[in-house]
């Protein structure tokens, strides 16, 4: 069944048991809504210097934007700020393919659990789901950064 | 199973709707259910549309030329039949709009820039509810930001009705525009126009009425209603996209000002001022949705050969249906009436803590569709808590095996993400 592409056992573990969920001490937070559908998230980035120590959050949506939520936590956590941005920008490039693109071994090294994310390319109307919280963490990390430019 | 009383010949009636035929997802035929974000148009209108394109396409008002003269009268032919589907005492209190939006945006507009005794400004207030579809909110709160007139709502009770409780709290000498839907869109609560339209006269305030989710399912009758205007939209009515319909009292049409200026809504233009024609046509600027206006008469005559009284029985009893089915479902809420009295065919839910997006794309896979999210609508999700529904609703062409479908599909939902 093409539902299965979409809802990966992956995407269904994440929404279940949702990794770093909750709001923590952060030097940033942002709260994005996918206004189409009512998601929404509150999102907070801690940084050390260029190393990402928590990205917590909090928020309501469905199984997909939360599960990829959860993943991205994984994701980021403990890495240093310019390799999670590459994985966010690999994501987005699988996210945008339209189920076109079926990753390969490298891009599955770089997203790990996220590469389960490939079948819901196919369906416009959820990447949006899937993109929100990488969106919001994105967003929060440049306003930690430029909050610091200006202290 | 007891037979439903009152349901109209959907074995026929689909025959004239060759999209409820089509196979999606490997062979699983369409039961479409999110005919309140937009109906299904029946073949009668799509071959008014292509005859007009075909046969007599032409712009209006201006040409000598044959063509011209039948675009012309099939345009204002469509006003016709619009006025006498509403009953509207005069077919120049029919204006034509783009939709349901740009109608009640017109009316937020005249009265802002209105003289006494309709203007809208800083010692005013304006009166809206909180189970108003974001196109009748976010133009008066722009015209309360605009103004500095107070934008005051009625709240919801826990039934989903409005709570009329404080009325003459809410609706005071002070207001001057008390504008409501007449079924919500989202939980299909029918509202009480009586009582809101009486109090609003005591006061000597003017009423539109939002009818969007009414005029496509009853019988609609603006003088019965006693409002001062009232605003729909064509798509959701078996009408194309691209049209909808103000109508107001004429003497309001003639005292209060134009929005939009341009051809067709002038008497005489000079350099430094111009004249009007009279209404409609002062609120219809430029070349307008003809053949759209069309296709909207020609929904109107089909709607009108079944019978709106007719088409109000048939969804009521699959609504009746539809509510007790629901309320089978284990862990299913209802957000709104739980009863088939005094409401619509839209029905709002949540399947207990599975998100609506998730229901709906499962649902989807199964070839059934329906609408998911907050339905423009957020404040009510607000009021109740949730952060969107699954809304199902019906039409003419419902059928009590295709609520049956649902049930079945939600049923498939629940093992998925049990
Ligand atoms: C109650 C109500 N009002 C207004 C609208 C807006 O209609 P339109 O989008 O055609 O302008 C809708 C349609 O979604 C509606 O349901």
């Amino acid at each position: 069944m093409k539902l299965d592409s979409m809802y990966q056992e992956v995407i269904l573990d994440h929404y279940k048991h949702p990794h770093g969920r909750g709001l923590r001490d952060g030097d940033a937070e942002v709260h994005h809504v996918n206004p189409t559908c009512g998601d929404e998230i509150t999102l907070r980035v801690k940084l050390d210097g260029s190393k990402i120590v928590d990205v917590s959050y909090e928020g309501q949506g469905c199984s997909i934007s939360q599960a990829s939520a959860s993943v991205m936590n994984e994701l980021v956590v403990g890495r240093e700020l310019d390799e999670a941005m590459k994985v966010q920008e690999v994501f987005l490039e699988l996210m945008q393919s339209k189920g076109k693109l079926e990753p390969d071994d490298a891009m599955e090294e770089v997203l790990e659990d996220a590469v389960a994310f490939a079948g819901v390319s196919k369906y416009p109307a959820r990447v949006k789901c899937a993109l929100l919280s990488w969106m919001a963490w994105k967003d929060a990390t440049a306003q930690a950064l430029s909050e610091r430019e200006s202290a | 199973m007891t037979p439903l009383h009152g349901l109209l010949d959907t074995e026929a009636i689909r025959k004239d709707f060759p999209i409820l035929d089509r196979m999606v997802h490997d062979g699983k035929k369409i039961v479409y259910l999110d005919n309140a974000a937009t109906s299904q148009k029946p073949r009668q209108v799509l071959d008014a549309l292509n005859a007009y394109y075909e046969q007599h396409n032409a712009n209006v008002h201006r040409g000598v030329h044959v063509l011209a003269e039948e675009a012309t009268a099939l345009y204002e032919g469509a006003r016709d039949k619009v006025a006498a589907f509403i009953n509207a005492p005069s077919r120049d209190e029919v204006i034509f709009t783009k939709n349901a939006s740009e109608s009640l945006n017109l009316v937020a507009n005249m009265l802002g820039w209105a003289d006494e005794p309709y203007r809208v400004d800083r010692e005013t207030e304006i009166v809206i509810t909180e189970m108003e579809h974001h196109s009748n909110i976010v133009p008066w709160q722009l015209l309360s930001q605009r103004t500095g007139a107070k934008l005051k709502w009625f709240g919801l009770t826990d039934d989903g009705r409005l709570d009329l409780s404080d009325i003459d709290q809410v609706i005071t000498e002070k207001t001057k525009i008390v504008s409501f839907t007449l079924v919500s869109n989202i939980m299909g609560t029918i509202n009480p126009v009586d009582a809101i339209v009486r109090r609003a006269q005591d006061v000597g305030a003017l009423v539109l009425i939002d009818a969007s989710q009414a005029a496509p399912h009853m019988p609609l009758d603006v003088q019965a209603l006693g409002a001062d205007f009232v605003a729909f939209t064509g798509h959701k009515m078996c009408g194309p996209t691209g049209i909808g319909v103000l109508w107001g009292r004429q003497e309001l049409l003639e005292d209060l000002p134009p929005f939009l200026g341009g051809g067709e809504m002038i008497e005489t233009v000079s350099m430094h001022s111009s004249t009007y024609a009279p209404a409609p046509h002062k609120f219809e600027a430029g070349t307008p949705p003809i053949a759209q206006a069309v296709g909207l008469g020609a929904a109107v005559d089909y709607l009108t050969a079944i019978g709106m009284d007719k088409i109000e029985a048939h969804e009521h009893a699959i609504t009746e249906y539809a509510v007790k089915r629901l309320l089978e479902v284990p862990d299913l809420r209802i957000i709104g009436p739980t009863t088939a009295e005094d409401r619509g065919a839209a029905i709002s839910f949540v399947l207990g803590d599975i998100h609506p997006h998730d229901v709906g794309q499962v649902l989807d896979e199964q070839g059934i569709a329906v609408r998911v999210g907050h339905h423009c609508a957020r404040p009510v999700c607000l009021r109740y808590g949730i952060p969107a529904t699954t809304r199902a609703s019906f039409y003419l062409y419902s059928t009590p095996a295709e609520v049956d479908a649902l049930v079945e599909g939600l049923e498939h939902v629940r093992n998925f993400f049990g």
